[in-house]
């Protein structure tokens, strides 16, 4: 636990835990109504190309994966902050940052792979929901990965010790929430076709 | 420190984490697997779900310590969580996703 910077509300919770706990549950709903949209309107295209014919399972696999072992890095960054292990955390927190990089440079690979092989955000009901979905979860993996980097430039300043562990669980929610945003994209969007 | 703070217990350890992360990797190699065996085409849907349920949940309670939490975290995860839930389940039947509507 870590509670060394913490300003607790009536409730005995931190308050910018319980703040953050909030937004993780209004992401909860933004994310429920893009995965519905796109489960809606799941074979329905009229024109191709279709899931069966363009999803890379293999590729995407291997990303979803990384973003796994992402969210290991990441707890163990926690852990090493939390007992002031100022080289792991550094470690730790620049591995998180490298594997989210490592999942957009794929999910930049799929995009571009897929506006070649002719599907676009207008082509088709797929294309729409599909683009909207995921590229609404990778814009959040950036958004996380710019987060971590801020962590570890702190963390060279010196500014990153334990009394500072509350903004890494903090950062560590949206990521592992992330991760568990993608954890259902990949099992409704690729693998249930 | 009140009750409810007091309520929190401490979070579990690199041994716990690396469990947690070898059980996670070894359901996505089985979700991958059972995709590619047609032998599972027709409880496909079902027991990826089942499979993707068990990592969410393992994350959820270990990785963003829910588990440990306060039981208010719980509850303000949770309930967002089931009402996306229900509006998918919803919106799913009155477009006829489940092949019983319009």
């Amino acid at each position: 636990m870590t509670h060394a910077a913490a300003h607790y509300t009536s409730t005995g919770l931190d308050n910018k835990k319980l703040a953050f706990w909030a937004f993780i549950g209004s992401e909860c709903l933004l994310f429920g109504s893009l995965i519905s949209t796109y489960l809606v309107y799941k074979g329905r295209s009229v024109v191709g190309p279709t899931t069966q014919e363009i999803l890379n399972i293999p590729v995407t696999s291997v990303s979803t994966f990384d973003l796994l072992m992402s969210s290991l890095a990441m707890v163990l960054a926690l852990a090493a902050v939390a007992k002031g292990d100022k080289l792991w955390a550094r470690f730790w927190l620049g591995a998180t940052a490298f594997l989210g990089l490592v999942f957009l440079g794929f999910q930049f690979y799929e995009f571009t792979s897929f506006v070649h092989e002719g599907l676009t955000l207008k082509t088709n009901l797929f294309g729409s929901t599909f683009f909207v979905l995921t590229g609404t979860h990778g814009a959040h993996v950036a958004v996380g990965v710019l987060w971590l980097l801020t962590l570890l430039v702190r963390s060279f300043q010196r500014k990153l010790g334990p009394e500072k562990a509350l903004n890494v669980e903090i950062a560590g929610l949206y990521w592992h929430f992330v991760d568990v945003v993608w954890i259902v994209i990949f099992t409704v969007v690729y693998l249930i076709q | 420190m009140s009750a409810e703070h007091a309520s929190e217990r401490a979070h579990p350890g690199t041994g716990t984490y690396l469990a947690i992360a070898a059980v996670l990797f070894i359901i996505t190699l089985v979700e991958v697997g059972v995709f590619y065996v047609p032998a599972f085409k027709p409880v496909l849907a079902p027991v990826l779900l089942v499979l993707s349920g068990l990592k969410f949940a393992l994350v959820v309670m270990f990785y963003m310590h829910l588990k440990f939490d306060s039981p208010l975290f719980r509850l303000i995860f949770t309930l967002p969580l089931l009402l996306a839930l229900g509006v998918g389940i919803a919106l799913m039947f009155l477009f006829g996703a489940f092949g019983l509507g319009s």
